[in-house]
């Protein structure tokens, strides 16, 4: 503490230094005054009597010193006295200093937004407490992840030890509809386990959490709301609590609040139910029906592979008791929490931030290049300051100072920068998790010091060295005659030249792989028509829709209204659309073939639809017919498949007049005909195509036909027939609140729009990459040129044809070019191979990639190299030899 | 104490707080001839680490100073004892005393027994 103060107080010293030197004069000389009359008491002559006073002091000026040195802190002037003079030099070239500072501004600024997010999405960990005992619980298939059946999970959580808790949750959702004529609403929503909530931590705000009691199927209906549907909807109003609000039309009694920071899993879900209340009854106890998502909080000191083994073990008796049955787990598979919700997005992001971080480096050895180009005007300056006596280590502290504080600059606008980057790659990210966690914190901080110095001592290092690596002697001679000069810093810089060129090549690699990949996933065809298509998502549900009659009466109505309305071409009524998602899948069996051996399973992925849909949407009929408008109701006892099923199960026959038997209207399950084969659509841009069937829509099941998606077509600016159909809905049924209203290259893009987002940016780092090495190339070569004007004016006097000088100086500045191509070639070729998971039909070492890659950097190198060589070929060569 | 094994310094900081302690408010060289005097001039103070040492002192807030006049009317600095200076001398007088009685009983072979 003490050393600390006295730190501080000659930190502060520094303030007064003056005043402290004036003073130590006079107090030195009141000391020696004071002994010389002592002295001179004692009988000595006057100048005995000083010169005896000065000997005991210990000499004057070495006392002065001490007590300078002592009051201040030497390394901190020094500082200071570097500061100044760096600053001076900058401002001396401001067109140098606002270049290097916009350079380094523009590395740290992107590394900086980047680690951000990496900070917040990867590395923080989530708001709860413990939170490395949370674990994600998923079953397991053979080799692939599966999520839960809740008999599973109520298995697992009476059976295993190792938990404090485990909980179960799935995604649902709700039609709100207010009592008093307010306004209808679509609610994304959570089921989830009455211990959800303390098993992770949390608690309600207002009101309570669930209790057993309220999990339960025959328990009265409670919900908790999340705090921005608390304040959105409710105004905040704490009256709520105890109040009942209507979902699906029932009636439901709000029991808590939960606080604003839980955002779990995403803060869509508005709102939670109980696990027993949310989920189909039918599903409470099975073991086939995977359908949630479960979270388990290990005792402390129990390993998750423990606690894992034990999950396995129950999951293995059940697995050997059921199999046969259903289609049952054979295992369950654990991972953190965090990595869990982390997800497909950690490899983008960790790829994005290893781009900046190359792209910080290049404009690190941009800077490195351009202070060795200027440290080269400046070597009569640095022999001369030497020969006057100035340490070395004086001289590389001083280039330090420089670059640093050029990297202070930089990091200064690049955080400005970065706040808007930031900012604006979480609203363009839309499927980064964590988004409302992403806010720059100490870690950030010491992110952007660290990468701060690091720039300034990198940049400033390689200059300060080889400027000390010219003798003084040498320097002084060099700046006097400018012949051939600086030939070691010229090798220097060519070297850095090449690093940088090779570290351009990998991030267009790179970058090039992502945007192809992109690209292809973009053309990949669905499988129907997306131009001019409107998909109205919405949900029929409740008491209104209780009875099949209902349902049927609704779904024709809508059609008959929609398609008569002007510019419409067709409708039809699905569940899903192509590349609208997995939705879900069930099990069939084929009457016809003999049973599967215990333990395969055929599953095909659900989907409705009503006669009109498939010419409506245009996915082309293969063979047999499609639903007739009579096949409703009870008689709906046909299916259509896709090609894949067709693939898949009827390898060899003819799949028309067999049947699928599904579980489908009862539990039991019935056998439905195939009338019809169509062809293959993909659920989701860039999945394989799978094995897909269609039920009859207009059965009017309730539950099994409720979710809806109107899809019209028409022939041009469907978007203006947005509002007309919605109009259509409310009046037909004033409570029915739509989710969604999306042109199909919508609900395709969304699910592209983030891969395209991450492509088109490590694009726009590699592009910024290619840009400074084609300058710094430049830079170099021009340099190179003036440095060799004589020599090349000597040529061309003694009649060296320009052409060939043309040649000599391209291929001067084209060598270290190649040089790093080749190396940049070889480096993506062995690190490409780490962005392989996020490519879609992609090889790593795609040819046209590469190709264009070595196209690109070649054109760059030859565009920044050719006008140099150009100059140096048209040098008047008299004028070439005066300017020495 | 920071300068616990530097012994040379540690005891001319305490001998130079002990002064003030005694004498009251004293200049630099007044200090440095007391201190002669009282070790009996066996001490011989080089007093060019004297100042040094008393604005090391100041910066520590262990001593204040001002200017004042001699007793021969000269112009000179006084330093003064601040009451974070006293209860320095405090515990270093402690601490040196300690230390003395365990180098004793080192020295002194009647104790081994």
């Amino acid at each position: 503490m003490r050393f600390l103060r006295s730190f501080w107080v000659r930190l502060l010293g520094l303030a007064r230094v003056r005043r402290t030197n004036a003073e130590i004069g006079a107090e030195l000389e009141s000391h020696l005054q004071m002994h010389i009359d002592d002295n001179l008491r004692a009988g000595m002559s006057p100048q005995e009597a000083r010169r005896q006073a000065l000997i005991s002091l210990g000499g004057l000026e070495q006392t002065r010193q001490a007590l300078r040195e002592r009051g201040t802190l030497p390394w901190v002037e020094a500082l200071l006295r570097d500061l100044r003079y760096a600053f001076r030099t900058l401002l001396r070239t401001p067109g140098f200093a606002v270049v290097s500072v916009l350079i380094i501004a523009l590395g740290i600024g992107a590394s900086l937004a980047l680690f951000t997010v990496v900070r917040s999405v990867l590395l923080r960990p989530l708001p709860f407490p413990h939170p490395d005992q949370l674990l994600a619980l998923y079953g397991r298939d053979g080799k692939s992840g599966n999520t839960v059946a809740s008999g599973d999970f109520y298995d697992w959580q009476k059976a295993t030890h190792g938990f404090q808790q485990m909980a179960i949750w799935r995604w649902t959702g709700y039609n709100m509809a207010g009592s008093a004529g307010e306004l209808p609403e679509f609610l994304n929503a959570g089921a989830g386990s009455w211990n959800l909530f303390s098993t992770l931590g949390v608690s309600a705000a207002l009101g309570r959490s669930f209790t057993p009691a309220d999990d339960n199927v025959s328990a009265a209906r409670t919900v908790m709301l999340t705090w921005s549907f608390f304040e959105r909807r409710f105004n905040g109003d704490p009256s709520i609590l105890g109040k009942t609000i209507r979902l699906n039309t029932l009636p439901y009694t709000v029991i808590g609040v939960l606080p604003a920071w839980f955002q779990f899993p995403d803060p869509k879900i508005q709102l939670w139910i109980p696990w027993q209340v949310g989920v189909p009854s039918g599903d409470l106890f099975t073991h086939f029906d995977h359908i949630g998502y479960v979270i388990g909080r290990l005792r402390p000191g129990v390993t998750s592979a423990a606690a894992l083994e034990e999950v396995n073990a129950i999951q293995h008796q059940n697995y050997v008791r059921l199999n046969g049955a259903g289609p049952v787990v054979d295992a369950a598979i654990a991972r953190s929490l965090l990595a869990d919700i982390v997800g497909d997005v950690k490899t983008p992001l960790l790829v994005l931030m290893g781009a900046v971080l190359c792209l910080l480096l290049i404009a690190c050895l941009n800077l490195s290049n351009l202070l060795i180009a200027r440290a080269a005007t400046r070597r009569r300056e640095a022999a001369i300051r030497t020969a006057l006596g100035s340490t070395r280590t004086a001289l590389i502290r001083q280039q330090l100072t420089e670059s640093v504080l050029t990297c202070v600059a930089g990091a200064l606008l690049g955080i400005a920068l970065a706040v808007g980057a930031t900012h604006w790659l979480i609203l363009r990210w839309t499927d980064i998790p964590r988004a409302e966690s992403v806010h720059p914190d100490a870690l950030v901080l010491a992110f952007v010091v660290g990468v701060t110095l690091l720039a300034g001592l990198l940049s400033g290092l390689f200059p300060a060295l080889s400027a000390m690596r010219a003798g003084i002697l040498a320097g002084l001679q060099e700046g006097s005659r400018g012949t051939s000069a600086g030939a070691s810093r010229a090798s220097l810089r060519r070297s850095l030249l090449t690093a940088e060129v090779a570290l351009t090549v990998v991030l267009l690699v790179t970058a090039g792989l992502l945007y192809r990949s992109f690209l292809l996933l973009r053309s990949q065809d669905v499988g129907c028509i997306t131009k001019n298509v409107l998909t109205v998502n919405f949900f029929l549900r409740g008491d209104t829709y209780a009875k099949p009659e209902e349902i049927l009466a609704f779904d024709t109505r809508l059609l008959e209204k929609v398609r008569i309305l002007p510019g419409v071409r067709a409708a039809g009524l699905p569940n899903v659309v192509p590349g609208g998602g997995y939705y879900g899948d069930r099990e069939v069996w084929i009457p016809e073939h003999p049973r599967l051996p215990s333990g395969e399973h055929i599953f095909a992925s659900y989907r409705t639809a009503d006669p009109g849909y498939f010419s409506a949407i245009g996915i082309p009929l293969l063979r047999g017919r499609l639903f007739r408008d009579n096949e409703r109701l009870t008689r709906d006892k046909v299916v259509i498949v896709n090609q894949t099923l067709v693939r898949q199960d009827f390898p060899h026959e003819d799949p028309i007049g067999k049947h699928l038997r599904i579980e489908w209207r009862t539990p039991q399950g019935e056998s439905y005909e195939i009338v019809g084969v169509v062809r293959d659509t993909a659920y989701s841009i860039g999945k394989p195509p799978r094995p897909m069937m269609w039920l009859p829509i207009l059965s009017g099941i309730p539950g099994a036909t409720g979710d809806v998606t109107l899809v019209v077509r028409a022939d041009r600016n469907v978007a203006s027939l947005a509002l007309p159909v919605q109009k259509i809905l409310a009046g037909l049924d004033p409570d029915l609140p739509v989710k969604q209203v999306l042109k199909m290259e919508q609900v395709i893009g969304d699910t592209t729009s983030n891969s395209g987002f991450s492509a088109t940016l490590a694009l726009a780092f590699a592009g910024l990459a290619l840009l400074l090495a084609a300058a710094g190339l430049y830079g170099v070569l021009a340099y190179l040129v003036t440095q060799r004007t004589v020599e090349i004016g000597v040529r061309i006097a003694l009649g060296a044809e320009r052409s060939r000088l043309l040649g000599m100086v391209l291929l001067d500045g084209l060598r270290p070019a190649l040089l790093g191509l080749l190396l940049g070639i070889a480096a993506s070729a062995a690190s490409t191979r780490l962005v392989a998971s996020i490519l879609y039909d992609t090889s790593p070492l795609d040819g046209t990639v590469f190709a264009s890659v070595v196209l690109t950097l070649l054109l760059a190198a030859g565009a920044a190299c050719l006008y140099p060589a150009w100059r140096a070929s048209h040098l008047d060569p008299v004028r070439a030899l005066r300017s020495e | 104490m920071g300068e616990k094994t530097d012994v040379w310094q540690g005891t001319l900081a305490l001998m130079v707080l002990k002064t003030l302690d005694t004498m009251g408010p004293q200049h630099g060289y007044g200090i440095a001839r007391r201190i002669e005097q009282t070790s009996g001039n066996l001490l011989v103070l080089n007093y060019g680490t004297l100042y040094p040492m008393l604005l090391k002192l100041e910066q520590e807030c262990a001593v204040t100073s001002e200017w004042g006049l001699s007793d021969n009317n000269r112009k000179a600095k006084f330093y003064r004892l601040t009451g974070a200076g006293r209860k320095r001398l405090e515990s270093a007088t402690q601490d040196w005393q300690q230390t003395i009685t365990i180098v004793a009983r080192f020295l002194s072979p009647a104790e081994e027994a």
